[in-house]
């Protein structure tokens, strides 16, 4: 990069190759990590890149590069790590760190690699995500060439707008087998028919009758079916299948598509990711490969900023790596199943103590199966949520501040789990691709509690529209009313319904 | 690995330049980037270049949180955190700062009023030349010589060549040893225009005459000083009498009493006269009024001032009246008479409110001159 070397010095990498000895002793299991060696400004740009060296031309990235600079050069955020999901797992270290920074990023960068190779909700990405990018890159920079950089990157911006409309959980569904019998609604394209010996068939299936089951089935069809016949969550599929695009358009959408489902499972497990990796680098500074006396002050200076809780904000890494600490001592003690559920006593509960030492075994397996929300829903409970001092916050319109509301836990993890539900994203669902019977585009917004915000999404609209090239529909829920948002290709049009 | 993050910045800036542009007449009139004016660059304001989505409105939603407090207790509003994409935490939107020189900002005021650049009264730049010490070589003068890198080579020679004795540390220096300090010539521009900025303060200039001054002559100063390498500035002010003040006080000063418009004039001839040879440097000479004369033997006097020195003496007289309530605005008319359009050096402008002040700039730079 830049022409000079970004290898580590024979110091780190030796303190790399020891701490991933101990790492894996320690039961993690972690594709091989390479560590670059970069100064703020290449880390900046990298960070701006989404963590990859290659990406597609695009000003977002300058717009992220120039806000990362500014706020490293007035000092308000530093970045704390950078590790990419892909195998080889490819990290970086800022070379101005100190050696127990510099430790405890790699650390923690084991964590997240461990956790990259081994959560579920990670197996379907692409592990060659870093050639992927590169090929991605490859393919925009040659659209540039044949139709011009500003029609290029003003569709890539159409598409960006819709990025967020994908199925997470596609790809864990299986694909429907395709039958060449059936068209694709999986309906027999023949009539069927009863089997017989040739020579009995004209009487077993007459002729009449066929045609008969013939019209029959035409007739069914007719009625079908929606168009989608179940409404789908993965937008972007169903406008890459069905919208009139040229094949350049049809490929970007493709390369948006594809990024957006490689960078879903981070956003899918954000606290328990970093949770996880938080969780390792304080057990291993601290007991498997234990820092030496002398750095033990700057390393919790370190870590106290790590898990620093932002006022108004939830830190992820603090969650995460106390709700983490909070299964291993419940495991540990035995404190699970139905006795211990059904117990009411606070001092029994809290002397309750098996000594099993479960802990590290269901930790293991909490970061194997769990994303965000199935471990907030199945772990977070009452105790965890007073000693933690959780609480909720609403906004106070008259004093025009954001107020502390509750501490009741029931509210708190409903709250929590609501804001979580895909990845915090609104969940949206193509439910006619031949509205009206005039090709016209429906879709439904699956109201949770919140608002979609006013202005994003007429704009959201005219960018759908861009893609359909026919009239687009959006039904919500806006101020407590269903209304339907419209956009014919020069006005907006808001109704009730 | 290679990066292209420069041309996505460009691409980046290319936007905010757009974006700038379509808002520049608001920029013009409002005042705001003067106060955000720093020495080379303006920070401008712009709503944030963001990609739209479906997405949750970020403001009036609540969240989670950690920590202590009462119910009814204030949540300080931290930053949201990088990369946490839940719907509660983002703190609402964070308008985009951007840092713009001077030397940009006038481009896109130059593009968007279709400015056309000035052409230089056929004066050569004024420039004054400068050495600095900036290398080193083998040969020049001892008078040159840099001891310390003369003395590290000897001992580089003796060592190397085994002659360094560390109990009679003795280095003699060579020919070849020796290194000279070598300079090169910059060439510093020096000023080669001035400005003159004239304001008539008398009691019937009001703040806001003097805020659209104000304005106007921020735009004034932000194009004329991306035409010239170097530019002077001095200001007059004048009620019934003239005199030379400062910046600061050339805005703030309120005087009351009458205007004699002339003492002005015939103090921007004097110092003309005195610091500013016409034959080499080029002259702007700006005069805000709300034309209120007192008497028409003043008119009279300056008409003759403008048409026998400073007029002859200046690349640009521009007189621009501020509308005021009191004001009669008699002056514009009676330049209009005198000078019809005889003279392309003199351009008179109205501006009547602030959304005139771009107009204003347009008819005075419009020129070229």
């Amino acid at each position: 990069m830049h022409g000079y070397n970004t290898q580590l010095t024979p110091e780190l990498a030796e303190v790399a190759a020891r701490l991933a000895d101990a790492a894996r002793a320690a039961g993690l299991d972690f594709f091989d990590t390479i560590f670059e060696l970069v100064d703020y400004k290449q880390l900046n740009e990298i960070a701006a890149y989404g963590g990859f060296p290659t990406r597609y031309p695009h000003w977002r990235w300058g717009m992220e590069y120039e806000r990362l600079s500014k706020s490293y050069t007035y000092g308000l955020s530093i970045i704390y790590e950078m590790v990419i999901n892909n195998d080889p797992c490819y990290a970086y270290l800022l070379r101005a760190n100190d050696m127990v920074y510099q430790k405890t990023v790699i650390a923690h960068v084991y964590g997240h690699c461990d956790f990259f190779k081994n959560n579920y909700w990670f197996s379907k990405t692409n592990r060659k995500m870093l050639n992927q990018m590169a090929n991605h890159a490859v393919l925009m920079r040659k659209f540039i060439d044949e139709v011009g950089q500003d029609e290029v990157e003003s569709f890539i911006d159409t598409c960006l707008s819709l990025e967020n409309l994908i199925d997470i959980h596609s790809p864990f569904k299986a694909q429907p087998k395709k039958n060449e019998d059936q068209d694709e609604y999986g309906r027999p394209k023949q009539p069927s028919k009863i089997k017989a010996k040739s020579y009995m068939d004209n009487y077993i299936n007459p002729a009449e009758f066929m045609e008969y089951q013939r019209r029959k089935q035409a007739e069914e069809a007719e009625k079908v079916k929606g168009f989608p016949e179940n409404p789908e969550r993965d937008v972007l599929k169903f406008l890459i299948d069905h919208a009139p695009m040229s094949s350049w358009e049809k490929r970007v959408l493709g390369i948006i598509r594809d990024e957006s489902y490689y960078f879903a499972p981070q956003a899918q497990t954000k606290i328990l990711n970093e949770g996880w990796a938080t969780y390792w680098h304080s057990k291993m500074m601290t007991q498997i490969a234990p820092l030496h006396e002398s750095e033990i002050i700057d390393y919790c200076d370190h870590f106290a900023g790590v898990v620093a809780s932002h006022p108004g904000g939830l830190n992820p890494y603090k969650l995460g790596v106390e709700l983490l600490r909070h299964i291993e001592r419940r495991w540990d003690r035995g404190q699970f199943g139905i006795d211990y559920l059904h117990c009411d006593d606070p001092k029994t509960r809290s002397e309750w103590n098996k000594n099993l030492g479960l802990g590290k075994q269901k930790l293991l397996e909490v970061r194997r199966i769990h994303n965000d929300i199935t471990f907030i829903d199945e772990f977070l409970d009452e105790d965890f949520c007073h000693e933690s001092k959780m609480f909720l916050y609403d906004y106070d319109r008259r004093s025009n501040r954001h107020v502390i509301s509750s501490r009741d836990f029931r509210e708190i993890k409903q709250r929590l789990l609501q804001q979580l539900t895909n990845f915090g994203q609104p969940i949206i669902r193509v439910v006619d691709g031949n509205f009206r019977n005039r090709g016209e585009l429906l879709l439904t917004h699956s109201h949770e509690g919140a608002d979609l915000k006013h202005d994003a999404t007429l704009e959201t609209l005219k960018n759908l529209h861009r893609i359909w090239k026919r009239p687009v529909h959006i039904d919500t829920l806006f101020e407590e009313v269903k209304r339907r948002i419209s956009y014919d290709g020069t006005n907006h049009q808001i109704e009730k319904i | 690995m290679p990066m292209h993050m420069e041309s996505d910045l460009n691409r980046f800036r290319k936007i905010v330049r757009g974006k700038i542009k379509k808002e520049l007449r608001r920029f013009i009139s409002s005042g705001d980037l003067i106060a955000r004016q720093g020495k080379k660059q303006v920070t401008i304001p712009l709503p944030r270049i963001d990609i739209p989505h479906f997405q949750y409105g970020s403001n009036e939603q609540g969240g989670v949180g950690q920590g202590n407090g009462e119910v009814g207790d204030q949540v300080g509003q931290g930053d949201p955190q990088p990369g946490e994409g839940q719907a509660g935490d983002s703190a609402g939107q964070h308008s985009l700062e951007v840092d713009v020189t001077l030397q940009e900002l006038a481009e896109i005021l130059g593009e968007e009023l279709e400015l056309p650049n000035i052409e230089n009264k056929g004066k050569k730049n004024l420039e004054d030349k400068q050495y600095k010490y900036t290398g080193i070589l083998k040969q020049g003068p001892e008078s040159l010589r840099h001891f310390k890198r003369t003395y590290k080579e000897a001992l580089r020679r003796a060592i190397s060549s085994g002659n360094y004795d560390p109990e009679n540390p003795v280095i003699i220096p060579r020919k070849e040893d020796k290194r000279y300090r070598s300079y090169r010539v910059y060439n510093l521009p020096v000023a080669n225009a001035a400005i003159i900025y004239m304001m008539d303060v008398s009691g019937s200039m009001g703040d806001e005459q003097k805020e659209i001054v104000r304005l106007t002559s921020f735009w004034l100063d932000t194009w004329l000083s991306t035409q010239y390498a170097g530019l002077e500035r001095r200001y007059i002010i004048h009620d019934a009498t003239a005199r030379e003040v400062d910046q600061q006080t050339f805005y703030r000063t309120k005087e009351s009493g009458g205007t004699l418009i002339s003492s002005a004039y015939r103090l921007a001839q004097k110092m003309i006269e005195e610091s500013f040879d016409p034959a080499e440097w080029n002259i702007y000479l700006f005069h805000f009024s709300d034309g209120d004369n007192w008497s028409g033997n003043d008119t009279a006097e300056c008409m003759k001032i403008l048409e026998g020195q400073l007029i002859p003496a200046a690349n640009l007289f521009a007189y621009g009246q501020v509308e005021s309530r009191y004001g009669s605005g008699q002056f514009l008319r009676d330049l209009q008479k005198h000078f019809g359009d005889t003279s392309n050096k003199i351009t008179l402008s109205q501006i009547k409110d602030r959304d005139a002040i771009v107009d204003a700039l347009k008819t005075f730079l419009g020129k070229g001159k």
